[in-house]
């Protein structure tokens, strides 16, 4: 009580507000000053504490005026008991703010839904992306109907049978039929719902005809993704991480013939309605590959490779007029976890027609460089050679 | 029978202690004390020590997201080292997101709700005078507040806290090099757990071992508040499933400090080959989810007990469909564990498996409609009265709804493809499980604030704190799914690396004012909590005109919780606005025969001598009434 007559003194008030006034022209007046190079080191730490104390200060005023409408509340609460009416009805009150809150809230949704729903990813630029977003458009529909219904049905009940001290409550301990109908109508929506589910998860993680036209090495470490191209020989060569070398950073096997012709690039070049199988791998740690706009999603596990198979249905260039936004680009990065450059880990990802990715490839360097040649003695060895060196290499 | 064996046994250890705990010393009585109410009590203020910690911390990466450009010089001042020329270091904004998600899924929703409600209720609501351990619940307090302090020792040390999420996968958590946070701190984090565990287990013991044997006379399992009914089904999921944790994480200590390869295989950090081999990055998630699932369920599990018995005595109704609601938080408690592999469909788990996992999932949505159902079902026709508490339950059912009904998308493996990871899950788990788990809390604080303190709360601020709140959470919430919809992905420390986010910005930065006022609107909590304890109005012995047993112990604590014997139970707990009766609620221990006029032959059930009486009754009532 002390405390709150304290707060609720004229004399405070008005010393609050001096303290406020004070505040400000200070913070002002140091904003001009602190242009001034010289002064600026001193004053930015006074500029920061000042700047601290008007929000503590603000905050604190808050806190004041919510004492005093207490206060007033209070007070003409008491006023209308004196008068021998009854207090203020807290239940109608409430029960308004809650129907205020429901109207209020049906229109931010509605809001959300027309400004930042216009804000989301553009359509699927891949062949199961279709599956996915249809799946994702009926699963809202139905979602959406049983949001409002409850949500109005939440805060019109909360409204409409607010307290009285006239009536009493309806004494209605249970109703086996309807809650039959509210077990079973939900658990049908939901089969179908996961029956639906079950079938395009099936079809977008098939596992039956395992290679894609084009298989591609994607591996991840912290905090940047290495893209490896299988050649002309369509084969990727073996990789073993002990192999790793930092000219060889994906370890990649020389035993293996299929290695010679293997790519690195730069970019993730895709030419569109191509199966692609992208092969995942990590060096260090958990990292995911995620590329929204194909719908594409998949753990990069370090020990385990995992791969995902999808085709790419429009290009870069028809994706960008289609947004109207000539700088668009797909992009793929790192959605789990994996260290202080988290959010920095991106490729640009490229779809382009057919005889584009033929130009674009032939251009593609080796991944067995020079220097990588040298230091696997290759350059000028001959293949025994070559094998007798992984050898020693293995075997550490 | 053993009840009641037990029971007696309890008669006798009170008039004991009536004799010699006169004699308390602040030790005994605030320290280290053994009385479950004042254990309750200790777990509520350091739980909400540690939200309100858990929040400040929310609010400094909330800052970094919405002004990822500018710099805080007080930052520099607060923090130090963790945030070089005012702006936050981008492996400290990591440990930051992983100590608020340890904090509040933990400390706060997990010991701070069942620690403290289950240990003032379970006793209170089932008519026992304590624990059936009253020294393993004390060391389970200790417990937990040992694993707090080593929590948040972790900001004191050279490379700061935890930082590889609250889910600490490995390798990131289990090679000290990937990261400042896989250092000293992850192994603080893993010992804080496993005094955490204990904790929780010890509690869990306890908490099933008094309901199953110290209920009082009459109190079968079917006259249980739901209160109890949640509480202690939320203690069974914990006693099994936190085990496998503590197993998970000292695998991974074993990996971090002995050189085992349990989690880790084929690497190559920073240029140097690791000698790991064999291990299984996946085995740690499989062993995670186990528990990490029924996890979300044993903190939303008491929320919704405190809510269904916050809104049938608030309704001055009944709860709709009782026995629905216990089958269904038994629907829930069975399906919660196999559902865990929802959390990892795309982490190269098979998918065929991923589709098993999404039909137990799915699955787990309908004892969850049916709650919400029956919620909403309890308010229709009712009389309901706004106190703070209700409103908060309210609160609860409104983002229960909002947050469980994207659960549907994220529990679809197809759809989790393009989801996962991404804003629209953190929308999703901070509806569902943060905000509709705190707001339980919430409604239980200020619906048993009488019982714990003996004072009231101020009903004024309390509608002050939940309309800012709740206005404001939904605020934050709101918007972050259509950001995952775009595919922005959780756990960035700055989107502007990128321009398609870009557009985004504004919205963050609204988000973070909504955050900060969700904040604010705390003090008037917190002044309400403070302020009440010591100078609130004092309460009388039944203040909301509720059924259950609590109410009818006196205001002023006592050890053994009666004096005297503990009350005998004769009826459910919902007996409110019964027709016939003239006040519009019968406490759980007033007999059947006193209220002969609002008997239903329902009451009778599995009492045939009752039937055959209340039959009498009502016959001769009938003949009286043709004479007149």
């Amino acid at each position: 009580m002390g405390f709150k007559k304290l707060i609720n003194s004229k004399k405070a008030l008005s010393l609050v507000a001096a303290f406020l006034l004070l505040g400000t022209n200070v913070l002002m007046a140091q904003g001009t000053t602190s242009a001034d190079p010289k002064a600026a080191d001193s004053t930015s730490k006074a500029d920061m504490w000042l700047g601290v104390g008007y929000y503590v200060l603000l905050v604190l005023l808050a806190c004041v005026i919510v004492a005093v409408v207490g206060k007033i509340l209070r007070v003409y609460d008491l006023s209308l008991q004196m008068q021998g009416k009854k207090g203020m009805n807290w239940n109608n009150v409430i029960g308004v703010i809650c129907i205020l809150f429901l109207l209020g809230g049906l229109y931010g949704v509605y809001w959300s839904f027309a400004v930042q729903g216009n804000m989301i990813l553009p359509e699927s630029a891949s062949a199961h992306g279709g599956k996915i977003d249809f799946m994702f458009w009926t699963t809202t529909v139905i979602t959406m109907f049983v949001f409002f219904i409850t949500q109005i049905l939440l805060f019109g009940f909360a409204f409409k049978y607010r307290g009285s001290d006239k009536r009493k409550g309806y004494y209605y301990p249970h109703n086996n039929t309807i809650e039959k109908v509210w077990t079973v109508i939900p658990a049908i929506v939901l089969t179908i719902l996961v029956v639906f589910g079950f079938f395009t998860w099936r079809s977008v993680t098939n596992t039956d005809n395992l290679k894609g036209d084009i298989n591609i090495d994607v591996t991840a470490h912290q905090f940047a993704w290495e893209i490896r191209y299988p050649g002309k020989d369509g084969r990727l060569g073996q990789v073993n991480y002990q192999l790793y070398t930092p000219n060889n950073v994906l370890g990649v096997n020389f035993k293996d013939r299929n290695s010679f012709d293997d790519q690195k690039a730069d970019t993730l070049v895709l030419p569109v309605n191509r199966e692609v199988r992208i092969n995942i791998h990590a060096q260090d740690v958990i990292h995911s590959l995620y590329m929204p706009h194909f719908r594409v999603q998949m753990n990069a596990v370090p020990g385990l490779p995992t791969f995902f198979k999808f085709t790419p249905t429009i290009t870069t260039t028809d994706m960008r007029n289609r947004l109207d936004d000539q700088k668009f680009e797909y992009l793929l990065y790192c959605n789990k976890i994996c260290g202080g450059g988290h959010y920095n880990m991106q490729k640009v990802v490229r779809v382009v027609s057919e005889a584009e990715y033929e130009n674009w490839i032939a251009r593609q360097k080796p991944y067995l460089s020079d220097q990588l040649k040298k230091e696997l003695h290759l350059a000028d060895a001959s293949q025994p050679k070559k094998a007798a060196e992984n050898r020693i290499a293995l075997n550490n | 029978m053993s009840t009641l064996a037990i029971h007696d046994h309890g008669v006798a250890g009170h008039d004991h202690d009536h004799e010699h705990h006169h004699h308390d010393t602040f030790i005994t009585k605030y320290v280290f004390s053994q009385d479950h109410k004042m254990i309750a009590k200790q777990f509520l203020i350091t739980g909400i020590t540690m939200a309100v910690i858990a929040m400040l911390l929310s609010i400094l990466f909330r800052i970094q997201l919405a002004y990822p450009d500018k710099s805080f010089p007080l930052l520099e001042t607060l923090l130090g080292r963790f945030a070089p020329n005012g702006r936050l270091d981008p492996q400290f904004y990591l440990s930051l997101v992983t100590i608020h998600g340890t904090i509040m899924v933990f400390f706060v929703l997990t010991a701070g709700l069942s620690g403290t409600f289950s240990n003032l209720l379970i006793p209170l609501q089932v008519g026992a005078r304590d624990m059936a351990s009253p020294f393993i619940n004390m060391l389970s307090y200790w417990f937990f507040f040992a694993a707090s302090v080593i929590m948040l020792s972790s900001f004191f040390i050279q490379k700061g806290p935890a930082g590889g999420g609250w889910t600490i996968y490995p390798p990131l958590s289990a090679l000290p090099k990937a990261m400042n946070g896989s250092e000293l701190g992850m192994t603080l984090w893993l010992i804080s757990m496993v005094c955490f565990i204990a904790s929780s287990l010890m509690g869990g013991i306890n908490y099933v071992s008094t309901v199953l044997n110290m209920r009082t006379k009459g109190m079968d399992l079917w006259k249980m508040p739901l209160t109890v009914w949640a509480f202690f089904l939320t203690a069974i999921l914990g006693v099994l499933s936190f085990p496998v944790l503590v197993a998970g994480v000292v695998l991974l200590i074993f990996d971090r400090s002995f050189g085992t390869s349990f989690y880790l295989s084929d690497i190559v950090l920073n240029g140097k080959i690791m000698p790991y081999e064999g291990g299984s990055p996946i085995l740690f998630q499989h062993l995670f989810w186990f528990l990490g699932h029924p996890e979300v369920y044993i903190v939303i599990m008491p929320a919704m007990g405190i809510s269904s018995e916050v809104i049938a005595v608030n309704s001055r109704k009944p709860i709709f469909g009782y026995h629905a609601m216990v089958y269904s938080l038994i629907g829930i408690t069975t399906l919660s564990f196999i559902v865990w592999g929802h959390h990892m469909f795309v982490t190269g788990m098979n998918p065929f498996l991923g589709g098993v996992f999404m039909i137990t999932t799915l699955i787990i949505a309908v004892p969850s409609a049916v709650k919400t159902f029956n919620w909403l079902a309890t308010l229709w026709r009712g009389n309901i009265r706004f106190t703070p508490a209700m409103l908060f339950a309210i609160g609860l059912v409104s983002f229960f709804i909002s947050g469980g009904i994207t659960g549907i998308f994220l529990g679809n493996a197809a759809l989790d493809i393009n989801l996962h990871d991404t804003y629209f899950v953190v929308a999703h788990f901070h509806l569902v499980m943060g905000s509709a788990a705190i707001f339980g809390m919430l409604a239980g604080v200020y619906h048993w604030f009488p019982k714990m303190f003996g004072r009231l709360m101020d009903e004024k601020l309390g509608f002050l704190h939940f309309w800012l709140t709740f206005i404001c959470a939904y605020l934050v919430f709101f918007p972050m799914h259509f950001m995952g919809l775009d595919g922005v992905p959780r756990r960035y420390y700055a989107m502007t690396e990128f321009p398609a986010f870009n557009h985004w910005l504004s919205v963050n930065t609204f988000i973070t004012w909504a955050a900060i006022t969700a904040g604010l609107a705390q003090i008037a909590f917190l002044y309400n909590f403070i302020h009440s304890i010591f100078w609130g109005k004092k309460t009388t012995q039944n203040p909301w005109n509720a059924n259950t047993l609590e109410w009818t112990a006196p205001v002023e604590h006592i050890h053994g919780n009666w004096p005297g014997e503990i009350p005998t139970v004769y009826r459910w707990p919902y007996d409110y606005s019964k027709p016939g009766h003239d006040a519009d609620f019968i406490m759980q221990t007033t007999p059947l025969s006193e209220t002969m006029s609002s008997n239903l032959p329902h009451d009778f059930e599995d009492n045939p001598a009752g039937l055959q009486q209340y039959n009498e009754w009502a016959k001769t009532q009938r003949s009286s009434e043709e004479v007149k």
